[in-house]
């Protein structure tokens, strides 16, 4: 009997999560960020945490309330992040984050967004390095190995392995094999890809063994480890829609 | 100020959207350059593309029939177009990396006469805001930038060098604020056409580098 990956808990399933790891967070604005495991990981408490994701905040399209890496941030449980984002893309933006870093007590690597996705898949893929056009000529290329091909300059960019990936999908079955929708892809596939042990959040009831098409499948279960369903709101946390936010934030 | 004379944000990014050619693939970065998907491309076929995967989408959804796991680079909630497609992030920026954007546009702080600019980093900050910037701007085949004339206390953004951190060099080709249209040539940035109600001494005096006029300007095309 292959030993189940449905978890009972979100608590459950980030019980184990030590101190010191790296931890890849799914999601784009807010489609696909694993809101529920942020939460959950919030309360578990593990400290020295690098963290991974494309921002240092929530989706603009949440409840101003909601969990996001903010909540680890407050709770003093980041060392480091990586993200394509470190700072307000707008002056009337505040992020938690740019407290935490301005006065040293959280590390910045800073990376393009695109050279972000790559280097997890690279991490997936078995690839230690790769070489990008992104960032040549720039602040962020500087001292960095680069090297010509074809006449044109390239950088060097590294792996970006993962301890744990923290993700959210649409569907599911019991062999982890995951169904994403629309634009919720985004990083998750490939966060999944460079983890050690992949947690995902799933949308709907999780389906039984053999339930979705393998051609049909985005990322395989052999990527997967753990599966919690997401509960109905308001135990669950779920994207809602403008409007309703904006009644949220008015209250 | 010169942010409320000349263009619209709408006609900025009108007069940017008439360049693009049909069938081509069109990048649009966050702000002012999301307008460019509002414009009326009548035959032309244009396939929008955006950084978090999403190939084809078409306007933005009206309030209250969003489809909460559908947004743009901005996180606006968009529609699909028949034909549309998703992939996953290393594929939208392999699509990038891999010179299928024909143009991208995107907003910046200066743009400087040798087709360098800037729009990740403020001056003094800590950290910044890159996104998938560096990666369109070293890649797509044509940069386009759309941008106020001026900075709110009248500083010009467009530049002899850029002062802050840039995010690609050498390769914007044009150039569009609420003054008039501009392009990066061999020889420096020149004037194309002018927004109405707006001098060519004005927009000297508010370019920080020097301007290439030709003996007439036109008026920016549809904006007349």
């Amino acid at each position: 009997m292959p030993k189940s990956k449905i978890y009972p808990s979100f608590d459950a399933a980030v019980a184990d999560i030590p101190d010191n790891v790296t931890i890849g967070f799914g999601g784009f604005a807010v489609v696909g960020v694993p809101i529920n495991l942020y939460q959950a990981l919030a309360a578990q408490g593990a400290k020295g945490l690098t963290c991974v994701s494309n921002t240092t905040r929530g989706g603009a399209t949440l409840p101003p309330d909601a969990p996001s890496m903010e909540w680890l941030i407050r709770n003093d449980q980041v060392r480091k992040v990586v993200c394509a984002f470190t700072a307000p893309t707008r002056a009337s933006q505040r992020l938690v984050f740019t407290e935490y870093y301005e006065s040293g007590r959280i590390e910045a690597e800073l990376v393009p967004q695109g050279t972000l996705a790559e280097r997890l898949r690279a991490a997936g893929a078995g690839v230690p390095a790769f070489y990008t056009p992104a960032a040549v000529g720039t602040e962020l290329a500087e001292g960095r190995e680069t090297r010509v091909f074809h006449g044109r300059e390239y950088l060097l960019e590294e792996a970006l392995p993962l301890d744990y990936a923290f993700i959210r999908a649409w569907k599911a079955d019991e062999a982890g094999n995951l169904l994403f929708r629309r634009s919720q892809r985004n990083f998750n596939p490939l966060m999944a890809m460079a983890a050690k042990v992949t947690i995902v959040e799933v949308e709907e009831d999780i389906l039984p063994r053999g339930a979705i098409d393998p051609d049909e499948v985005h990322t395989p279960g052999i990527f997967v480890h753990r599966l919690i369903k997401i509960p109905p709101p308001p135990e669950g946390w779920w994207p809602m829609r403008p409007a309703e936010i904006a009644a949220l934030n008015r209250q | 100020m010169s942010e409320n004379k000349g263009l619209t944000r709408q006609q900025m990014c009108d007069r940017l959207a008439m360049e693009f050619q049909d069938g081509w693939i069109v990048n649009l970065g966050i702000g002012i350059p999301t307008l460019c998907s509002n414009c009326d491309f009548g035959e032309r076929e244009i396939i929008f593309h955006s950084e978090n995967g999403v190939v084809g989408y078409g306007p933005l959804t009206p309030a209250g029939e969003e489809d909460l796991h559908l947004v743009n680079a901005g996180g606006q909630h968009v529609t699909l177009r028949p034909g549309a497609a998703i992939v996953h992030h290393a594929d939208a920026f392999g699509m990038i990396r891999s010179g299928r954007i024909d143009v991208t546009v995107l907003g910046a702080y200066e743009v400087a006469e040798n087709g360098d600019f800037a729009n990740w980093k403020m001056a003094g900050q800590k950290g910044g805001g890159i996104g998938g910037a560096m990666d369109l701007a070293a890649c797509a085949r044509h940069v386009f930038v759309a941008m106020e004339q001026t900075t709110r206390n009248g500083r010009p953004r467009l530049v002899e060098r850029c002062a802050i951190p840039v995010t690609a060099r050498g390769v914007v080709d044009l150039v569009v604020t609420n003054y008039g249209l501009f392009e990066i040539t061999p020889a420096g940035m020149a004037l194309k056409e002018i927004a109405p109600g707006i001098t060519i001494d004005e927009v000297k005096a508010t370019t920080g580098c020097k301007l290439i006029v030709p003996g007439n300007v036109p008026v920016v095309k549809g904006a007349g």
